[in-house]
């Protein structure tokens, strides 16, 4: 039987969750055995060759870009986890999302203390951008999520532990001391 | 400015723990708090700036912007919008030409809404600089306006007739009506003030008041229903340098108003129970602390107190006993609904933001200025007078075995007679709905938001500790109200802004879970949402304090009582709606910016 394929993906996010996966230490030796990866910025694949079992979403969605990707992961894997606070709440981003967008914007890049060079006021508005949504969504209200890992990061273990139990189908070990939300 | 800061400093001793007096004065002279005050305080009381200002920031009724020299505060809760709050609210912004948020450019008046202000009975209603005003209607509304306009005075404003009972007193003078329907121990004529403290006091020893309040079995009766006498008996055991007796009069839940009530007709009753309350626990000073709500309570309860100062019923060695002094001050607060529970209660009694503190320990042990404390309920110290007088047996024949004497209900919504009921523990909702005149009725909110929303089937329930408890909220809906829309909604959204944001789950989940419930609301929920709901509201348990713990029960027992107002709703077809609209999403950045959306390209 061939292994389980796993792909990963940070949208809205730091890439701290993917630095908590790497924190695995020496057991990323035993998940390469149990595991094969596709898309994933760890084997530096870019699109999907595979179909996939389980998706591992890092970030939420702040522009259109991220929720296509993440449209992307829900049609190619079979199940889906929202990896930390920004792919379950939004997180940091989303801190924007009692200020409107126009503000933002305007904060970002002619208002803003550290604006210095854009004397003209232009506007990053290239075709080729990503178009920034409204406000930052938790991945839950793009698509369907099937599990959830807290924190933030979310400790290695709990990742381990819960890649694991996925795989092999074992039940999911969470003593209270690996499920953080901060 | 700096003279009067530095002259309502002193006022309140230079003490820090006065914050909230401080400002409240500085509120009400110069309609706001400005930078130079926050900084000028920081300094006399050697607090750093940040400390100041969030407390300001803490509270509803403070505020670091003019506020307009009338500030209008328009109730929000369902029942207001029941009996018409949407026309007043237009009235208002059309007369005005401003919107609710904001100031008229003259700076003359503000408008805002308010949580529950504790007039359920008589709304729609509005607290402008103070002075409560019930039962608004657009009428009303063009005719205060006008008379704002011409910089009329508040007893100008207020051209009405006076409310019921007391309200006509010249230190009250309010409009406000006690709609008092059924009297018991409390409400009751027959009780001459004083009589306990004179009479009984004097032959009874601190463990034998004691003794008398747990043999009755009473209960708090602010919701919680922790027995009294043991909380008594706790805090006198409990050493510290000073004992201190707190009356949580901050009836923040919405659709409760019985306590606004007791304090207008019975308040010697309460202070002489926080008076024998001090005799137990062996405590001299005692504090009311008081929503801002009922600030115009304030000159008329500063009356009462000083009249009982004269009769000896508080001051120094209290009806002839050696010894027994005992005083009571005013704290108010300045609108928190989360400071009804009582370390939050202490923590603004001590002038900092409104935060539930960790437990143990319970404030019997540590408590106001970390000395041993009883914090009980308006309701629970009226009480406790009665049941010295009479004996914890005679007490005992009222109510149920489990839930003792009477409880007074505020009771509002689709019914005849709203107002306040005095009733014994076990009474039944069927009987209650007679008994106000409630018709067609679709639903009973008890216990207010944080309670439990009934339906027909389950009228037959009794009220008590062991079926259905209540602080003394029951709010009836008909069946032209729209539960979820109108009730479900406007409770979730009152938790989001009364979550005082310390403990993740109550600062986020009610958010999360006020989303899936909108989402619902316009046809795009799935099976799954309602399971979620369910899963997810378990999350709060891990708050620190009730709010928190409670914030999802309107979702709760409304999925529990009435599935079929959600499964209609629901698509039962498909297994995930997003409810995500990109087109719609993207629309705003890509105006700002200049550039044609074109969602193909990606």
């Amino acid at each position: 039987m061939s292994k389980p394929v796993i792909a990963t993906t940070s949208l809205a996010g730091c890439f701290g969750c993917h630095m908590s996966l790497l924190d695995i230490d020496e057991r990323i030796l035993k998940l390469i055995e149990l595991v094969e990866f596709n898309k994933s910025p760890i084997d530096d694949i870019k699109t999907f060759t595979k179909a996939v079992d389980i998706g591992l979403i890092e970030g939420g969605c702040c522009n259109s870009e991220n929720v296509e990707v993440l449209k992307s992961f829900r049609k190619n894997c079979k199940i889906l986890v929202s990896v930390g606070e920004c792919a379950i709440m939004g997180g940091l981003p989303a801190l924007r999302n009692g200020i409107p967008i126009e503000e933002c914007l305007h904060e970002a890049y002619i208002g803003g203390p550290t604006v210095q060079l854009n004397t003209e006021g232009v506007m990053p508005n290239d075709d080729e951008l990503p178009m920034l949504l409204d406000r930052v969504y938790p991945c839950h209200e793009i698509v369907k999520i099937d599990y959830f890992l807290p924190g933030c990061p979310p400790r290695a273990d709990l990742i381990w532990e819960a890649v694991v139990a996925l795989v092999t189908g074992d039940p999911l070990k969470l003593p209270y001391e690996v499920v953080k939300f901060d | 400015m700096e003279n009067t800061v530095k002259q309502l400093v002193e006022k309140y001793g230079n003490d820090r723990s006065r914050l909230m007096d401080i400002l409240i004065d500085i509120q009400e002279t110069t309609g706001y708090i400005n930078s130079e005050a926050i900084e000028e305080i920081a300094q006399l009381l050697a607090m750093s700036r940040i400390d100041v200002e969030q407390t300001i920031t803490f509270y509803h009724f403070f505020s670091t912007k003019p506020k307009g020299k009338y500030a209008v505060y328009l109730n929000t809760s369902p029942v207001a919008y029941m009996f018409g709050r949407e026309a007043v609210k237009e009235t208002f912004e059309k007369e005005l030409g401003i919107k609710f948020g904001d100031v008229t450019k003259d700076g003359l008046v503000g408008l805002y809404d308010t949580p529950c202000i504790g007039m359920n009975d008589q709304e729609p209603a509005a607290i402008i600089n103070h002075k409560i005003f019930t039962r608004l209607t657009p009428y009303r509304v063009r005719e205060i306006v006008k008379l704002m306009k011409e910089g009329k005075n508040m007893d100008e404003l207020r051209n009405e007739s006076y409310g019921d009972g007391k309200n006509h007193l010249p230190s009250l003078r309010s409009m406000v009506s006690s709609n008092i329907r059924r009297k018991g121990m409390i409400l009751s004529d027959d009780y001459q003030s004083g009589t306990v403290i004179r009479d009984f006091l004097p032959k009874m020893s601190p463990e034998s008041v004691i003794a008398e309040i747990k043999h009755s079995h009473i209960r708090g009766r602010g919701g919680a229903g922790f027995p009294t006498g043991l909380k008594w008996e706790f805090c006198r055991r409990a050493k510290g340098s000073k004992h201190y007796v707190v009356c949580n009069a901050d009836e923040g839940e919405p659709g409760t108003f019985k306590d606004r009530v007791i304090l207008t007709e019975k308040p010697e009753l309460v202070f002489e129970g926080m008076a024998l309350a001090g005799y137990a626990i062996g405590g001299d000073e005692g504090i009311l602390y008081l929503r801002y709500e009922y600030r115009y309570l304030n000159n008329y309860l500063l009356e009462v107190l000083q009249n009982m100062r004269d009769n000896n019923l508080l001051g120094k060695n209290i009806s002839g006993i050696e010894g027994f002094d005992f005083d009571i001050r005013i704290q108010f607060g300045a609108g928190s609904y989360v400071c009804g529970e009582e370390t939050a209660l202490l923590e603004s009694l001590e002038g900092k933001r409104g935060e539930p503190r960790d437990k143990p320990p319970f404030p019997v042990e540590k408590g106001y200025l970390g000395q041993p404390t009883i914090v009980n309920n308006v309701e629970t110290f009226a009480t406790a007078v009665r049941i010295v007088q009479n004996g914890g047996e005679w007490f005992t024949q009222f109510g149920t075995e489990d839930s003792t004497g009477t409880k007074i209900l505020s009771i509002s919504g689709d019914c005849m007679f709203p107002g306040v009921y005095e009733v014994n523990w076990g009474f039944n909702v069927e009987d209650m709905l007679n008994m106000v005149g409630a018709y067609e009725v679709q639903a009973v909110q008890v216990g207010g938001p944080s309670g439990t929303l009934i339906g027909p089937e389950e009228f037959h329930r009794t009220l008590g500790y062991s079926d259905l408890s209540t602080g003394g909220s029951m709010i009836i809906f008909n069946k032209q109200r729209n539960l979820l829309r109108d009730v479900v909604v406007n409770f979730m959204e009152f938790f989001i802004d009364e979550s005082c944001g310390s403990c993740s789950t109550c600062r986020n989940m009610t958010q999360v879970l006020n989303n899936k419930l909108k989402k619902i609301l316009v046809g795009k929920g799935v099976p799954k949402d309602l399971i979620d709901l369910k899963s997810w509201s378990k999350n709060l348990i891990a708050s620190r304090c009730g709010l928190g713990q409670t914030a999802a029960n309107p979702i709760i027992s409304s999925l529990k009582n009435f599935p079929h107002l959600y499964s209609a709703l629901i698509q039962k077809d498909k297994q995930f709606d997003e409810g995500f609209d990109m087109e719609k999403a993207i629309q705003a950045s890509c105006t700002y910016v200049g550039r044609v959306p074109n969602l193909n390209h990606h």
